[in-house]
């Protein structure tokens, strides 16, 4: 199991490899479908701080808000690949060097985190009560008028559990998985 | 039936089916984890997927955090009111949001305006039956999003897959929803199949299999084998649980049918992912009971 702290560093994010067991602890992001669009359309500046050298969770979560206070009551991933339009551009601006998620992207987010150094961390979707309770804290929260399941949530989490399924290094388990299942299924309904 | 009581059965109907795993799914999840390999991602995350299980059942959590449209089932005695009872529904629904067993879901589609309580046009998505009995039903799912973007709907014949408009044709375009769903809906799944009908009824047939609990056995023995056999195919794929890579791909196939109309063979696919989330009550007289 890997420790990584965030923010991190682009030698930290190099080293990964895909099949590598990591426990995330620092501050990440979530951002899922509308997030995405907003931070490519509209640059917002204040994200850029929070998302250089860290990572962004692609969730929707269920929070409670009460005496003030907003806390994570379940929080898992969400499908990854609907983010594809835009994911290598967000990793290109900001400098994100990680996204959490969940079914892998595609060939545009691996050739960005070949190009700048970024990482694709595979979680357990529908473990979302387990995950929830490794996110301590609920610093902050963004354009909450996209709804709580599209809003930036900042997260302070610790030992949040994932696996590197796409490293810098142009690998996809996904890809692998894909390629092997076709072969089986070309030879299952070949009539 | 007392309005406000019956919002009360109905918000703890909710709670159960939003938190609270069907007895059959976990053994099937506890089946997966001693199946997978030691020491493989396979392996894990099926330890994960029970141990959140638990923690769920325990505290009262949602299960996951998409806890999905809310697809209804409502048996009732023939002449019954039922404006009351879409009542009660909705009022449950908006209970159960706000102490968070259920993510406000439903979004306006011209202004991307969450409603904030799961109540929108469409949804909750209710079907009520009137029957002789005297006892009321109602069925419940949680079918989440992610697994929702998985469902496709075939018209037989099919080129592409070599499908042909008979059962084999089926075979083929299962295997193949399965294999493009790869871990994107949360394997390991459910493939639920209807064949026939028109492009709604066949969808709807296919969504009703989610209902049924993953050890029956169809009772049309030509569908039993062809569950059984897709089942075993489905697992050689070799996709796994969440698209690591696994022996375990699917946690059942259910297929349903319906008469078709000469010109059409639909065969409709609704991917259920592994937190199958269902649930169920009756209200018979006073006496009111709980299932999943």
């Amino acid at each position: 199991m890997i420790k990584i702290n965030l923010p991190t560093d682009e030698e930290t994010i190099r080293a990964l490899h895909i099949g590598d067991e990591v426990l995330l602890t620092g501050t990440i992001v979530t951002a899922r479908d509308t997030a995405h669009k907003y931070m490519v359309t509209e640059k917002p500046n204040d994200l850029a701080p929070l998302l250089k050298d860290s990572v962004i969770y692609h969730c929707g979560p269920i929070v409670s808000h009460e005496g003030g206070k907003w806390s994570m009551v379940c929080a898992g991933p969400t499908t990854s690949i609907r983010e594809e339009p835009f994911e290598a551009e967000v990793i290109k601006m900001y400098g994100v060097r990680g996204v959490i998620g969940k079914g892998g992207m595609g060939p545009k987010t691996l050739a960005a985190c070949k190009e700048f150094g970024a990482v694709y961390f595979h979680t357990a979707g529908g473990c979302a009560a387990s995950l929830a309770q490794t996110m301590e804290e609920v610093l902050d929260v963004k354009k909450l008028e996209f709804g709580t399941p599209e809003a930036f949530w900042v997260v302070r989490v610790k030992d949040f559990p994932c696996l590197v399924t796409m490293d810098s290094h142009g690998q996809s388990l996904h890809d692998m998985v894909e390629k092997k299942s076709r072969a089986v299924l070309e030879e299952l309904i070949k009539s | 039936m007392d309005p406000k009581t019956l919002q009360t059965n109905l918000l703890e109907l909710i709670r159960r089916s939003s938190t609270d795993m069907p007895p059959d799914i976990e053994v099937a999840i506890r089946a997966g984890y001693r199946r997978e390999e030691k020491g493989t991602p396979a392996k894990s995350v099926f330890k994960s997927m029970l141990d959140s299980i638990e923690l769920s059942r325990r505290k009262s959590i949602a299960l996951c955090q998409d806890t999905g449209s809310l697809v209804w089932n409502i048996y009732y005695p023939d002449g019954s009111e039922i404006l009351p009872v879409t009542k009660a529904i909705e009022n449950a629904i908006a209970e159960a949001t706000d102490k968070t067993w259920l993510r406000p879901n439903a979004v306006d589609i011209v202004t991307g305006k969450n409603s904030g309580n799961n109540l929108g046009a469409g949804s909750p998505i209710l079907h009520f039956h009137p029957w002789k009995k005297k006892n009321w039903e109602f069925s419940m799912m949680n079918k989440g999003g992610g697994c929702e973007n998985c469902g496709i709907q075939y018209k037989l014949p099919d080129s592409r897959l070599g499908a042909g408009r008979d059962l084999d044709g089926v075979y083929k375009c299962v295997l193949d929803a399965v294999f493009q769903a790869q871990g994107k809906g949360c394997a390991p799944g459910i493939p639920c199949v209807g064949i026939g009908g028109n492009r709604d009824s066949g969808m709807e047939c296919a969504k009703n299999q989610i209902y049924r609990k993953l050890d029956d056995i169809n009772p049309d023995q030509i569908l039993a084998k062809l569950e059984k056999k897709l089942y075993q195919d489905c697992n050689k794929l070799g996709i796994g649980p969440m698209g690591y890579g696994g022996k375990t791909t699917v946690l059942g196939v259910k297929i349903g049918t319906l008469h078709r109309l000469p010109a059409c063979y639909f065969v409709s696919i609704a991917y259920m992912c592994w937190s199958d989330r269902r649930g169920n009550m009756t209200i018979s007289g006073n006496k009111v009971t709980y299932s999943n």
